[in-house]
């Protein structure tokens, strides 16, 4: 874990770049961390998104899986993949400030 | 005094082992307690993974659910219609009503093939199976008996999964069992996952990585299936990307047991339950506790972690009858042999806060954690003896409590 500047903020990131701490995120840092990962603009779907991913492990400790998302965030998995290119899931937890999403091993 | 009513919904590893356990806590006529579960067939699930090799059998690892409750607790083969909240009732779908007190939900988790598009269509369980369901399993067996080579895809849908490292004991045994039969050089072994590695915690990953290597399995990530063309043998990703299989093994996706979502309020979309990490009650109703692959938790659905569970809920079960203040006793704490092949298996312990680390279990002269070794194999066949004849009945095992144990470890985090 190492401490690193994002939109001018400290911030406690993992060693690839996922913040280990939530409470450090502001939506500055949602905008650098986006603009950094092919995401020139954050639309209101992407803040959608984000807002549920952030919400979701905050009260659970877990961040959502895509088919999660897809069914409750309002955001269908087709969409999801055009709006976080790749890997929706961790890309939208690297963005929103949460741990990146694990398996058990 | 009158008698308490007690409903544990679902016959599998918790809510036997719950049942059992409640049944030594309350006098006869102190409590009544009722197990639910639509048959009488329960199934040793760690033993799923061997029936494809033709290393167990069904009639080995399948015994009925009735049996393995103590006297004293009744046992009701039905489907489950709904729970009434409100009225704390459950309805089964023969009319019957089971008041309770104190509801347990144990019902486990529910595959959805289905969900997939193209999965349970034309290939299904011909070229497209699970090991996950006794069928499938059986059927996959046939299979590989008959498979000469060619593509052999393993693939997770997506998480959460039950015993998230079957999939990937499935290709370590897989491999093995393919150069047992001298057909390993003519077959291409992928595991596709839709996590970024195959190991995603960072000591696994240190310790782990170069299994994936040294047994030639091509790891493709990040891959989210959302289609499946069963006999031109194409798994296709959200994403567009395609990987080609002459014999699927997937897991499929996983939900809640039906009478959930036919119960407004008791579980998340996804159906799972929504439990007090550390006290195991449900955030639905104070009456209403969870264990086991049924809840939301941050952890492992795993039966080690139900069982660390049982000790922990049982308790606080006792206590909320008391009006006593209930016990944040549960810590995440899971523990699971991961079969390598060639007669060897690793282990690994960990919680919701310390990652798996190596050393031994539960103390520093136990089994070896995060290594492979003919000690663990050996640990992991003499379970299922465990499993029928000490975990079910409710039984303490010396040594093991529900708390993860970090006498034999190497490298405690400062934190810890």
């Amino acid at each position: 874990m190492t401490m690193t500047l994002i939109a001018d903020a400290p911030v406690d990131v993992d060693a690839e770049g996922f913040l280990t701490d939530p409470e450090q995120w502001n939506e500055r840092i949602a905008h650098a961390v986006a603009a950094e990962n092919g995401i020139p603009e954050l639309t209101d779907r992407h803040w959608l998104v984000i807002r549920f991913m952030r919400e979701r492990y905050l009260t659970t400790g877990t961040a959502p899986s895509i088919r999660s998302l897809g069914k409750e965030s309002g955001v269908p998995v087709k969409e999801l993949y055009q709006l976080f290119p790749k890997g929706p899931a961790k890309l939208a937890a690297k963005i929103g400030g949460i741990p990146k999403p694990k398996g058990c091993i | 005094v009158s008698t308490k009513q007690i409903v544990i919904l679902g016959g599998g590893t918790g809510g036997t082992m719950t049942a059992n356990r409640l049944r030594r806590r309350f006098e006869p006529d102190e409590a009544e307690i009722h197990v639910v579960d639509c048959d009488d067939r329960h199934v040793y699930q760690p033993g799923l993974l061997f029936v494809p090799f033709g290393l167990t059998s069904l009639d080995e690892i399948v015994r009925p659910r009735s049996r393995q409750l103590r006297g004293g607790v009744t046992f009701h083969e039905a489907e489950v219609a709904s729970v009434e909240l409100e009225r704390n009732e459950v309805v089964l779908v023969d009319g019957d009503i089971l008041p309770y007190d104190v509801l347990v939900v144990a019902s486990g988790v529910r595959l959805q093939p289905e969900e997939t598009d193209g999965l349970t269509g034309p290939g299904w369980n011909e070229r497209a199976f699970t090991f996950y369901t006794p069928d499938s399993a059986e059927a996959l067996r046939g299979a590989l008996e008959r498979f000469d080579g060619g593509r052999l895809v393993v693939n997770v849908v997506d998480m959460p999964i039950k015993c998230p490292v079957a999939p990937l004991e499935f290709a370590f045994l897989a491999d093995w069992h393919l150069r047992e039969l001298g057909i390993r050089s003519r077959t291409e072994l992928v595991y596709a996952t839709p996590l970024d590695s195959a190991f995603t915690k960072a000591t696994c990953a240190e310790h782990l990585s170069f299994l994936l290597d040294a047994k030639e399995i091509e790891l493709v990530t990040e891959f989210s299936a959302g289609e499946v063309d069963g006999v031109g043998g194409t798994l296709m990703s959200f994403d567009g990307r395609t990987v080609d299989f002459d014999l699927l093994v997937t897991v499929p996706l996983h939900g809640g047991a039906a009478y959930l979502e036919r119960t407004p309020g008791l579980a998340d979309a996804l159906g799972f339950v929504p439990t007090d990490k550390a006290t195991l009650q449900t955030t639905v109703k104070p009456n209403v506790f969870a264990l086991g692959d049924a809840t939301d938790l941050p952890t492992s659905k795993a039966g080690s972690v139900t069982h660390f569970e049982t000790d922990v809920l049982s308790e606080n079960v006792v206590r909320y009858f008391a009006d006593q203040e209930l016990e944040h006793g549960f810590d995440g704490h899971a523990n699971c042999f991961i079969e390598t092949g060639f007669h060897k298996a690793l282990l690994i312990d960990f919680n919701y806060d310390i990652e798996p680390l190596p050393g031994h279990f539960p103390t520093a002269f136990g089994l070896p954690l995060l290594k492979e070794s003919r000690l663990n194999h050996l640990g992991k066949l003499a379970f299922q003896w465990v499993y029928w004849h000490a975990l079910l009945p409710g039984r303490q095992i010396p040594g093991i409590g529900p708390a993860m144990p970090t006498r034999g470890k190497k490298e405690l985090p400062a934190h810890a």
